[in-house]
């Protein structure tokens, strides 16, 4: 079994693009990932890409071929559409195919447009991840589902909104030296708290920004890399996905993600990692509560614990395991379907030492990257490791 | 109002909900859902029979929520909540309280109210 490496991974800018299409956004995205690969086109043997909400945004299915065509491609291609970790699944698959032997040399990514429809239409769209019978058509919003489940939260563990708020301030900071992040903006507890409320306890610093964007990375057999001298040192060591019932109402728990925490049992047993070994990660914070939810998922913490571990600096690139050096999905932006990839990419530049906050984890061996869809009923966990 | 066809069951729960006859499918092994289900995602039993809703449900978590979907403009701001009516659990918006008022524990009647936005039948709690 050969573990997939990274051959070449590259972002759009995150932000407003409004006129941008989506297949523009992703041909620049896919195009730079190759060229930074050293692969030629005609080597890719198949496009894993993830969209969230592309029949809302701009009346448009079937996005696989259209965005294999966007960068050149005639080949496999197909659109994996599980919420905000469509790409996460995308690249799961995409490590599947390449140990297994099925393919050498796969193109995965993502893309969402996002902003043309205003933030009542994307509000709405977001809101279709929920189940629309017993959750959107009771007045359920994305906002509204993380703050049933932050309140859950605070009634079960403890907790506060300033807690939360140094989540937010956390992932600003990172992002300040990000270029191609949203909101490159140093932000304070006192204005996180200030601001007005979306669905209380959470409030508009508590959520993630709307964004167009695209990511894109080549990933390749090592006997592939090896074969044609690529420099590709970071491989995807472990692999993991989960499930939970689509709606909040139907858990036994709203203060917790047991999908995700599923998914990083499999994806750690699968790299033969645990939670010490983890150096660094990029987790799923739509919402600040999210990021705590996801910490503990991980294993970095006890349940009730990862409540603190920002305010306490511990989270912080001067902590001990610092999340979201790319400023997360709350600085960075979170175009939904792009996200899980964005994610690889970031990791991965840590991991060779050419991201700007790189220097936080000057030693790191290992990341991963935690990518949850809707109040996670679905998540993708994946594990990378520097293979020299 | 939104005009369409029924989406069965869902549609079927809402009316007797209506009636004050509400119920909820439960397995043998006594978990309870809302229809239509066929197979219980808990145990994976297909033996679902229909019992009558509690009278009563308990606020298990809830928020205000001030930016809505479209389609909720005119209701916002608005309390959701999810209660627990025995086994089955239920999304829903609380009114008739005030927002400061609505807690975990507060208990609750489930009916079918209207929305302010579109007139379209949606799930409401009412402390009781
Ligand atoms: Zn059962």
């Amino acid at each position: 079994m050969s573990d997939p490496r990274v051959a070449g991974a590259s972002v759009t800018s995150f932000g407003e693009h409004p006129e941008r299409t989506g297949r523009d956004l992703f041909a620049e995205a896919g195009l730079a990932a190759l060229d930074r690969s050293g692969v030629p086109a005609g080597d890719v043997d198949a496009l894993y890409y993830g969209n969230f909400m592309g029949e809302i945004a701009e009346h448009q299915g079937h996005q696989g071929p259209l965005m294999a065509e966007a960068v050149g491609l005639t080949v496999p291609a197909t659109r994996y559409e599980a919420a905000c970790a469509s790409s996460g699944a995308a690249v799961r698959d995409a490590v599947r195919a390449i140990r297994n032997g099925e393919q050498e040399v796969v193109l995965v990514g993502g893309m969402e447009r996002m902003t043309n429809v205003g933030t009542a239409a994307a509000t709405d769209a977001l809101a279709i991840a929920a189940d629309d019978l017993y959750e959107v058509r009771a007045g359920m919003t994305f906002p509204a589902a993380y703050a049933l489940m932050a309140r859950s939260y605070f009634d079960e563990y403890g907790g506060t909104r300033e807690d939360l708020a140094h989540v937010a301030v956390k992932n600003h900071e990172h992002a300040l030296v990000n270029d191609n992040a949203q909101l490159r903006k140093e932000i304070t507890v006192e204005e996180v708290l200030d601001a007005p409320m979306v669905a209380e306890p959470l409030g508009l610093y508590d959520a993630c920004p709307i964004t167009d964007g695209a990511s894109a990375a080549v990933l390749t057999s090592a006997e592939y890399a090896e074969r044609h001298d690529l420099d590709a040192p970071v491989a995807i060591t472990g692999t993991g996905q989960d499930g939970d019932n689509l709606a909040l109402q139907d858990r036994q728990s709203y203060a917790a993600t047991p999908a995700a925490a599923g998914a990083v049992a499999e994806a750690y047993a699968d790299a033969g990692v645990d939670a010490d070994d983890v150096d660094f990660a990029e987790v799923h914070d739509c919402f600040t509560i999210a990021e705590v939810l996801a910490i503990e998922s991980l294993g970095l913490y006890e349940p009730g614990e990862g409540i603190t571990a920002a305010r306490e600096g511990e989270t912080t690139r001067h902590g001990e395991t610092p999340i979201n050096l790319s400023g997360g999905l709350k600085a960075k932006g979170h175009p939904v379907g792009a996200t899980g990839v964005a994610q690889l990419v970031t990791i991965a530049k840590v991991l060779e030492g050419t991201h700007p906050r790189a220097e936080a984890v000057p030693a790191a061996d290992v990341g991963v990257a935690h990518n949850a869809g809707g109040t996670a009923a679905s998540a993708t966990v994946h594990v990378f490791e520097v293979k020299a | 109002m939104s005009e369409g066809v029924r989406d069965g069951e869902y549609d079927d729960w809402l009316d007797a909900v209506e009636d004050d006859e509400g119920y909820y499918v439960e397995c043998e092994n006594g978990h309870g859902w809302l229809p239509p289900r066929r197979v219980c995602p808990d145990c994976g039993s297909r033996e679902l029979h229909e019992e009558p809703l509690p009278e009563a449900g308990e606020v298990a978590t809830h928020s205000a929520v001030h930016v809505p979907t479209p389609q909720f403009e005119d209701d916002a701001p608005y309390v959701i909540a999810v209660a627990h009516f025995g086994p089955a659990s239920i999304t829903g918006m609380v009114r008739g309280a005030d927002p400061e008022d609505v807690e975990i524990g507060t208990v609750v009647g489930v009916e079918v109210g209207e929305r302010a936005t579109t007139g379209d039948r949606a799930v409401v709690f009412r402390p009781r």
